[in-house]
């Protein structure tokens, strides 16, 4: 039914165009217009050019400052106010080029439209003109690298030592998130120990793992670094927290990292956007296969006090399934009984 | 170099004459070895594929806008792609999204393009009777029809063809567990694409050794048109850079295959944990940008040169700034083989790296402004005829700029964290490769139809074409800056699983609509184009009054081009309303001799030159009726 609808479509479209060609080449053989070359059309193009330098000019302003508050994402870093200046300056410095380019690119299309008595300058070169437009290009894209430079040597900059450090490994298709406990080292890992009860890998030989624990959410305080520690257990996936500013690959085999501080919470974003649903969030940003599109976390950003309390609340791996250390050797197996028993 | 000259008219002549007494309908339009025969075959090719990548792209708009739709309408087409519920698989989504891509920048724009105007040009406007090599040419048309019969079967598979971006990044495109088009989709995807850099390669060699060798007397490379120096730098980066295109493939291969760990490390995939280990993922981004990123310039390059081309005639004007724009060209060129790893700033590599890539990366904007801002100047006083070819090249200019500045955004490291695989790049490199090499296309078969089939494409038509195309490309990717500031990621089958993605669904069906609406105005193009080749009215020799070689040949040239002597060459391409001249342009076989009413103070010094080249020129030929008789 749809087939036939369509083709019926095509088929008026063609028959549309078909007519409408018949009919114009008739008119202009016989206006013998097809030999002159400043023809109305001419004349149209020209006005059209104008027409669309205005239109669509008036509509990116009207549309650009109208959506505004949608289209700009509230910012959650510190790191994110930098690089979102950077951006909006950015935009200042190339709108004005935009603008600027275009305003003379179709003015010149219409104002020096053909004219059968006129004749075009012969105007091949000047060194003086080249040498400005490569020096002014150059300086100004200098100053916003090197602005850009520094921003960017910043934020991969070691993270501070007292970071909160919470990992974050990506598989086919959600993130699995885990913390170091309280003496902030997460335990070793290896792929190949990857079972359906340790879903990371976690070599808990390494006795670092025994405080280790799992969340659901990112919990972190506010105003304190966090350091993420991104891993991927199948094929590359990016860790996209978009109010925070930060992206970052996670690939099989190589660890990543990216540390930031968060400086917003999510009550009081909430709060800023009159939106009692708001959550902060966690995407992929690397195609990873059927389920890329779904990949979602939720990020919260509470109060320093509120964290450390939610920490101290969590139940360790192997308090949570005791199974994972029953093969121990005996000293490590007591060790890890203290954390097992602990109340 | 004259020596080269004397014998390369030589052994054409003999061509010619072999070609007019044997050619059958085999030789002539399937197995032909003349360069305009491969360059429509080119043209062809490419526009076939551009229609299939349209299409591909009109679908999962369809998925995109209208995430509700039923969908079921399609299943004659598509199969069981499309589920009970008339929803589209999200992995044929992402299978869709890669043959676009795939499709676009291979066959559309690099194929499509360059081999069409290369292959036509080269020989035409640096005056040679054909390609160095007509047989490898030839060749080199067969082997991208492979390509494209295997990317084209792939699209029929059970399992679909490949779906890990146009990008192929493993361990997606390593692992069949991982996606189903990693499977026999993606063999055939590295087969065909070990045709197509065959087959690119093969060409590419021809464009260089025939700039090089077979230049007609006169035709210094300071004379040469800047579409020829465009293809000529296309070419190298394309013999540069194709290589390293291969080994990344061979390597996955290898990999995919022969349980190698180029790029495998560390997996554990459908409950098993594979032996890989030390392999990684990153060396394979950076092999494949070190082709990713000139491949863009390959797809650009000719555009521009074309552009240059048609704006300089139509503008009556000389192209301002031909030494800065062949510098812009040979900077591009150069640069173009150092920022790679700027698609890579957030891919794990070193922080250090990013920040050198940075740098070099801002650099490569300054001769693309330097282009530009001669654009600019060559409209500036100009006698602007609005030929379509004319308006796709000033359309092209726009979009240059458009995709251009955003390239300023992205290009910084620190700003680039967030805009990485969003769709503000979707934005930048639609604009900037995308429709601008497509809009360079267009121009160039506007401009060059009637010396490729005699005859003209109706005007009238060209203008609807160019308005509707014009704008409905602005109206399909400039929303899409919105889009990806706000943050939205690409290659997502759908927003609503995210709230801060859960938004813009009027703006998404917009671009939808738009995209479906210029994906149509293309029927006007292909209407106008297969209509005037059999009844568009006669052209005449040099329909748009312009000063290049090609404008000299008959109106049908036969295999060889010049039925007698090919012209010399006394002057560059772009006297155009040269002041004291009668006519607004003088070609450039017109001897500086016989224009001393428009000669430049330099120029008249060179007129003594010439007459002894002139006098040499006789020499010659009364040698070479000497030998033919
Ligand atoms: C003004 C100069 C330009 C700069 C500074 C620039 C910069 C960039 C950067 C940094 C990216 C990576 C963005 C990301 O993935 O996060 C990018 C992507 C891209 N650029 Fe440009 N670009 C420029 C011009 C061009 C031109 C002239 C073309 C093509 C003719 C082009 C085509 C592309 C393509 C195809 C991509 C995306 C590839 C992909 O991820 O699938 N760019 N550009
Ligand atoms: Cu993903
Ligand atoms: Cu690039």
């Amino acid at each position: 039914m749809y087939g036939l609808l369509i083709s019926i479509g095509v088929l008026l479209l063609i028959l549309v165009i078909w007519m409408v060609y018949r009919i114009q080449t008739l008119i202009s053989v016989a206006k013998g217009s097809d030999k002159k070359i400043a023809t109305t059309s001419n004349k149209v193009n020209a006005i059209l050019f104008m027409v669309f330098l205005i239109g669509a000019g008036g509509l990116m302003f009207w549309y650009s400052f109208k959506e505004f508050d949608n289209y700009q994402l509230p910012i959650a870093s510190e790191h994110g106010i930098v690089t979102d200046r950077l951006f909006w300056i950015t935009t200042a410095v190339t709108g004005f080029i935009f603008i600027l380019t275009h305003i003379l690119l179709f003015w010149f299309s219409y104002h020096y439209q053909y004219k059968e008595n006129k004749r075009a300058a012969y105007y091949p070169d000047n060194n003086k003109l080249e040498v400005i437009w490569t020096l002014v290009p150059a300086v100004v894209l200098t100053v916003l690298v090197v602005s850009g430079w520094k921003a960017w040597s910043d934020i991969t900059s070691p993270a501070p030592e007292d970071a909160h450090v919470v990992e974050l490994m990506g598989y086919q298709f959600a993130w699995d998130i885990r913390y170091p406990g309280p003496d902030n080292q997460l335990g070793d890992y290896d792929y190949r120990l990857t079972t359906a009860t340790n879903s990371r890998g976690i070599d808990f030989t390494d006795k670092n793992s025994f405080d280790d624990f799992a969340a659901q959410k990112v919990v972190i305080p506010k105003g304190e670094p966090v350091l993420f520690k991104i891993r991927a257990r199948d094929v590359l996936h990016s860790v996209f927290a978009p109010h925070m500013r930060l992206k970052m690959d996670a690939v099989p085999g190589m660890p990543t990292r990216f540390w930031f501080v968060p400086n917003k919470t999510t009550a009081e974003m909430r709060q800023e956007l009159g939106d009692e649903e708001f959550e902060f969030e966690i995407a992929c940003t690397e195609v990873c296969g059927n389920g890329h599109f779904s990949m979602r976390r939720v990020i919260e950003v509470v109060e320093p006090d509120e964290y450390r309390k939610w920490v101290a609340e969590q139940e360790p791996f192997i308090k949570r399934n005791p199974e994972l250390v029953a093969d121990l050797p005996a000293e490590l197996k007591e060790l890890a009984d203290i954390y097992i028993n602990e109340e | 170099m004259a020596v080269a000259n004397v014998s390369a008219h030589d052994v054409s002549n003999h061509d010619h004459h072999d070609h007019e007494h044997k050619d059958n309908f085999i030789t002539k339009y399937i197995f032909s070895t003349d360069h305009k025969m491969i360059a429509k075959q080119y043209l062809i090719s490419g526009m076939f594929w551009a229609f299939i990548g349209g299409l591909l792209s009109v679908l999962f708009r369809l998925q995109l806008g209208f995430p509700e739709m039923d969908l079921s309408f399609l299943r004659p087409i598509l199969g069981g792609w499309i589920d009970s519920a008339g929803k589209l698989d999200p992995n044929f989504y992402l299978a869709l999204v890669t043959m676009h891509g795939t499709i676009m920048v291979f066959f559309v724009l690099t194929a499509g393009l360059s081999g069409t105007f290369s292959n036509f040009l080269i020989p035409l406007q640096i005056g040679a009777r054909d390609m160095a090599s007509g047989f490898m040419n030839m060749l080199s048309y067969w082997f991208f029809f492979i390509s494209g019969v295997i990317m084209f079967a792939s699209l029929f598979l059970e399992k679909g063809p490949a779906a890990g971006g146009w990008v192929v990044y493993p361990p997606l495109s390593a692992l069949e567990q991982a996606i189903p088009g990693s499977g026999l989709g993606m063999t055939l995807w590295l087969i065909a694409m070990t045709f197509f850099i065959a087959s690119s390669l093969m060409g590419g060699i021809n464009y260089i050794t025939t700039v090089i060798n077979l230049r007609t007397k006169g035709m210094s490379f300071s004379r040469l048109p800047l579409t020829i120096w465009a293809f000529f730098l296309t070419a190298v980066i394309g013999l540069l850079s194709f290589p390293v295109l291969f080994s990344a493939a061979l390597l996955l291969v290898f990999d995919r295959s022969f349980g190698t760990s180029f790029y495998l490390s560390d997996i554990y995939i459908g409950g098993e944990a594979l032996p890989n280990t030390g392999g990684s993922a990153v060396l394979y981004q950076h092999l494949f940008w070190f082709l990713g990123h000139p491949e863009v310039y390959i797809v650009l390059l000719p555009a521009l040169g074309i552009t240059s081309e048609v704006i300089a005639t139509n503008s009556r004007k000389p192209i301002f700034g031909y030494k800065a724009m062949i510098i812009s060209m040979l900077g591009i060129t150069i640069l173009s083989f150092v920022v790679w790893a700027h698609h890579m700033f957030v891919s794990g590599m070193n922080p250090f790296l990013g920040s050198i890539f940075m740098f070099l990366t801002l650099i490569i904007a300054v001769p693309s402004a330097v282009k530009v801002f001669n654009y600019l100047t060559t409209l500036w006083r100009g006698n602007l005829r609005f030929t379509p070819g004319m308006l796709f090249s000033i359309g092209l200019v726009s979009f240059f700029i458009s995709g251009g500045l955003t390239g300023i955004f992205l290009g910084n490291s620190a700003i680039d964290i967030q805009l990485h695989d969003t769709y503000f790049v979707v934005a930048h490199f639609h604009l900037v490769m995308g429709a601008a090499s497509f809009f360079g296309m267009m121009a160039g078969v506007y401009h060059w139809f009637p010396k490729m089939f005699g005859r003209m494409m109706d005007e009238k038509l060209g203008h609807v074409h160019f308005w509707l195309t014009f704008v409905g490309v602005y109206m399909v990717f400039f929303p899409m800056h919105y889009i990806g500031i706000a943050g939205f990621p690409r290659r997502y089958y759908s927003w609503t699983n995210f709230s801060f993605t859960d938004m813009y669904t009027d703006l998404n069906m917009f671009v939808s609509v738009a995209s479906i609406i210029t994906f149509v105005a293309q029927f006007i193009f292909i209407f106008n184009f297969f209509y005037s080749m059999y009844k568009g009215r006669k052209a005449s020799l040099n329909p748009w009054q312009s000063n290049t070689l090609e404008w000299t040949t008959p109106l049908h040239p036969a295999h060889g081009n010049w039925p007698g002597e090919i012209p010399s060459v006394y002057r560059w391409p772009y006297d155009y309303s040269k002041p004291g001249a009668k006519e607004d342009f003088i070609p450039q076989t017109v001897p500086l001799s016989a224009t001393p009413e428009s000669n430049l103070p330099h120029e008249n010094k060179l007129v003594q030159l010439e007459k002894e080249i002139m006098a040499e020129e006789g020499d010659v030929l009364v040698a070479n009726e000497t030998k033919e008789s």
